[in-house]
C-alpha cells in the first residue's frame, strides 16, 4: 500500500481543487445567503456577506406560522428514526434467515426479491397511494412510515454479509448450548452483523428524511408535512407570491438548518458511509 | 403460540442436557422459525409491491368515463399513452438527458476517484469529503439551492447573461443539478472498487514503464469495469424516473419546465391535478416496465463483467 503512494504532480492538485470549488461552490453560497434579509439576497454580491441578518432569519424561521417549521423538522425525524430502524430490523430478520435458516420457499422468496429489486419506487407510488386511500391510511403518519419499512436492497445486503461473516459453527455452538432460534440470532448473529446494520440503518434513514414523492403524494395536512415537503409549500407560495408569507430569505434560512444534522452526522459517520458502498461492492 | 416455544428455550438453562435435535423435528421447527423471520418482509413486499404493482396494471386496463363509469377498456390507455405528443416528448427529454448527463457524471466520478487513487495526500481526502457532501442533501433542498444560484439576482453568474432555466438552458441546468449531487456518491463507489485491486499489477506495470496516466487508462480502468457498469446502470435508472428537480424548479419557468417535462412529472399531474388516475397508472406502468426489463437487459448483456 505505502509502495504505491506518491506525491501527486501540480496537475491532479488543480483538478482536485477545481472539482472541490464546484461540489463546495452551493453551500458557501447557502451559508453566505443565510445572513442575508430579503433585500440583501437579491441586492448584494451573491458570494459575500452584506448586512447580518442571521439571528433575525433563524427566529422567523422557527416562528413563521406558528412554529410549524419545528413540526416540520420534528415529522422528519420521526420519519427517518421510525423508518430507518424499522427497516433495519424487517431487513435483518429475513437477511439473517435468507443466509442461514433452512425453510420451504426459502429459495423462491429469494428469488421474487432480486427479481424485483429493480422495481422503480416511483412507479409504485400512485397505485400505493390509492391502495391506501382505500384502506383509509392517507394523510397519517402511518402512510409514509409502512411504505418506507420494506427495503429489498437491505435484505439482499444483509444475507450477503451473514451469509459471509457468520460462521455456521457458532450457531450451531449456541444451540447445542440450548439457546432457542431467537435467542440464536440475538446473542450471536447480530453482534456480528453490526458494521452491515449500522450502514442498511444509516441508509435507510438517510433515504427517508430525504424522500419526497411518497411523503407528497400521501399527505395534505401540512402538520404531516417532512421539512422536503414543507420547504417546497414556502418556495412555491414565496415564488408565486400567493397569499403565503414566506420569503427567500426564510427559505433559504430553513434550507440551511435542514442540511446542517445530515452533514454533522455525515462528518462524524463517514466510516461507515463508505462501509456501506464497499459492502455492495464486495460479493 | 410459537413465541412461548421460543421463550421457553431461551430461558432454559445452558447446563441443561445438550440433546442433539431430532432431524425431522429441529427441520419443521427451523422451517416454522425461518418463516416467522422472513414473515414481516414477505408482508411488506407483498402490501407495498406486488399488491401496487398488480393494482396498478388493472387500473391501466380500466377506464372511467362519466357516463359508463369504470369499465373494462382493453390497452386503450397504452394506445393513448403511446400516441400522445406529450408522452413522446418526455420520454424523448429524459433519453436524451440520460445519453448526455450519465457520461459527464461518471467521466467526472471516474476522474475524480482515479485522482483519489492516485494521490494519498491530506488535499486528496479532504476532497473525498466535499465531492461527496452534496450526497447527503435531500434533492428537494439541492435543487432549491441551485435554483437560487441559477437566478440573476441571487447567483453569481449573473455576468454570463444566461438565462438558466430558459428552454435552451434548462436541461443542462437540470443536468447540472444532477451531476452535482450523485457525482461524488459514483466516485466513492469507483473509488471503492480501485482500492480493491491488486497492486502488484500496478507494480508490473511501473517495471514496463507505464506513466500514471497510461496506468489510470490502460489497467485501473478496465479492471473496475464491473463497478462502472453498475453506476452507470444505476444512474440511468435514475434518469428514467426524473421526478423531483424538475417539478422544484418548475414555478420559476413554467414556460420552459412543463406539467409534461418528463413521463413522471407527466403522471404526477394526470393523477393529482386532473384525476386521470387509469392514464396515469398506465403511464407510470409503462415506465416502471422499461426500467424494469431495461435493466435487466442490461445487466444480462454485461454479466460476463458486473458482479450482479
Amino acid at each position: 500500500m505505502t509502495s504505491t503512494k506518491e506525491r501527486a504532480g501540480i496537475f491532479p492538485n488543480v483538478v482536485m481543487g477545481l472539482m472541490a470549488v464546484y461540489f463546495l461552490l452551493p453551500f458557501w453560497w447557502l451559508l453566505v445567503a443565510a445572513t442575508k434579509d430579503n433585500d440583501g439576497l437579491f441586492q448584494s454580491a451573491p458570494l459575500w456577506f452584506a448586512d447580518f441578518h442571521l439571528a433575525g432569519n433563524l427566529e422567523t424561521v422557527f416562528t413563521q406560522e406558528n412554529g410549524i417549521y419545528l413540526i416540520w423538522l420534528r415529522n422528519s425525524l420521526l420519519y427517518a428514526v421510525v423508518s430507518g430502524v424499522g427497516a433495519t430490523v424487517v431487513s435483518a430478520l429475513a437477511g439473517y434467515a435468507f443466509a442461514k435458516l433452512r425453510f420451504p420457499g426459502r429459495t423462491t422468496l429469494f428469488a421474487l426479491l432480486l427479481g424485483l429489486i429493480m422495481v422503480p419506487a416511483t412507479a409504485l407510488v400512485l397505485p400505493t397511494y390509492l391502495l391506501m386511500s382505500q384502506a383509509g391510511l392517507v394523510d397519517s403518519i402511518w402512510a409514509v412510515i409502512l411504505p418506507s419499512l420494506l427495503n429489498p436492497f437491505g435484505v439482499y445486503l444483509l444475507r450477503v454479509y451473514t451469509h459471509e461473516s457468520v460462521p455456521d459453527e457458532m450457531l450451531e455452538a449456541a444451540r447445542i448450548d440450548g439457546a432457542g432460534e431467537f435467542r440464536v440470532f440475538r446473542s450471536v448473529a447480530l453482534p456480528a452483523m453490526r458494521p452491515a446494520l449500522v450502514t442498511v440503518l444509516l441508509f435507510s434513514m438517510v433515504a427517508s428524511w430525504n424522500n419526497f414523492f411518497l411523503p407528497l403524494v400521501m399527505l395534505s395536512d401540512d402538520h404531516l408535512f417532512p421539512l422536503t415537503v414543507g420547504l417546497r409549500t414556502w418556495y412555491m407560495s414565496a415564488i408565486l407570491g400567493n397569499g403565503g408569507s414566506a420569503l427567500f430569505n426564510v427559505i433559504v434560512t430553513g434550507a440551511l438548518v435542514a442540511i446542517l444534522p445530515l452533514i454533522v452526522a455525515f462528518l462524524l459517520l463517514q466510516r461507515y458511509w463508505r462501509g456501506g458502498l464497499t459492502i455492495g461492492a464486495v460479493k | 403460540m410459537t413465541e412461548v416455544q421460543i421463550d421457553s428455550a431461551a430461558v432454559a438453562p445452558a447446563a441443561a442436557v445438550p440433546s442433539p435435535r431430532p432431524p425431522l423435528f429441529g427441520r419443521s421447527r427451523e422451517a416454522v422459525t425461518g418463516w416467522l423471520f422472513v414473515l414481516p418482509f414477505a408482508v411488506l413486499l407483498v402490501a407495498f409491491l406486488l399488491l401496487p404493482m398488480a393494482y396498478a396494471l388493472k387500473l391501466s386496463l380500466y377506464r372511467s368515463t362519466l357516463i359508463e363509469g369504470e369499465h373494462f377498456a382493453w390497452f386503450d390507455n397504452y394506445k393513448q399513452a403511446f400516441q400522445d405528443p406529450l408522452v413522446r416528448q418526455g420520454v424523448g427529454r429524459v433519453l436524451v438527458f440520460g445519453l448526455v448527463q450519465t457520461p459527464v457524471m461518471i467521466g467526472l466520478a471516474l476522474l475524480a476517484a482515479l485522482l483519489i487513487d492516485h494521490a494519498t495526500s491530506r488535499f486528496s481526502r479532504v476532497f473525498r469529503l466535499a465531492a461527496f457532501v452534496p450526497y447527503a442533501v435531500p434533492v428537494v433542498i439541492g435543487t432549491l439551492m441551485w435554483g437560487f444560484l441559477y437566478g440573476q439576482e441571487t447567483g453569481p453568474f449573473s455576468l454570463l447573461h444566461i438565462d438558466f432555466l430558459s428552454s435552451s438552458w434548462v436541461l443542462a441546468s437540470l443536468g447540472n443539478v444532477v451531476t452535482w449531487q450523485w457525482a461524488g456518491y459514483n466516485m466513492i463507489v469507483l473509488y471503492a472498487a480501485l482500492q480493491g485491486l491488486p497492486r502488484e499489477v500496478y507494480e508490473s506495470a511501473r517495471i514496463d514503464g507505464a506513466g500514471p496516466v497510461q496506468l489510470a487508462l490502460r489497467i485501473k480502468t478496465p479492471m473496475i469495469g464491473s463497478a462502472l457498469i453498475l453506476a452507470t446502470l444505476f444512474t440511468i435508472l435514475g434518469t428514467l424516473q426524473f421526478f423531483t428537480e424538475p417539478l422544484i424548479l418548475q414555478p420559476l419557468n413554467p414556460g420552459s419546465i412543463t406539467q409534461h417535462y418528463t413521463p413522471n412529472v407527466y403522471a404526477y399531474h394526470q393523477a393529482f391535478s386532473f384525476q386521470q388516475y387509469n392514464y396515469s397508472a398506465a403511464i407510470s406502468f409503462l415506465l416502471g416496465a422499461v426500467v424494469f426489463v431495461g435493466s435487466y437487459l442490461f445487466l444480462f448483456a454485461t454479466r460476463k463483467r458486473s458482479a450482479l
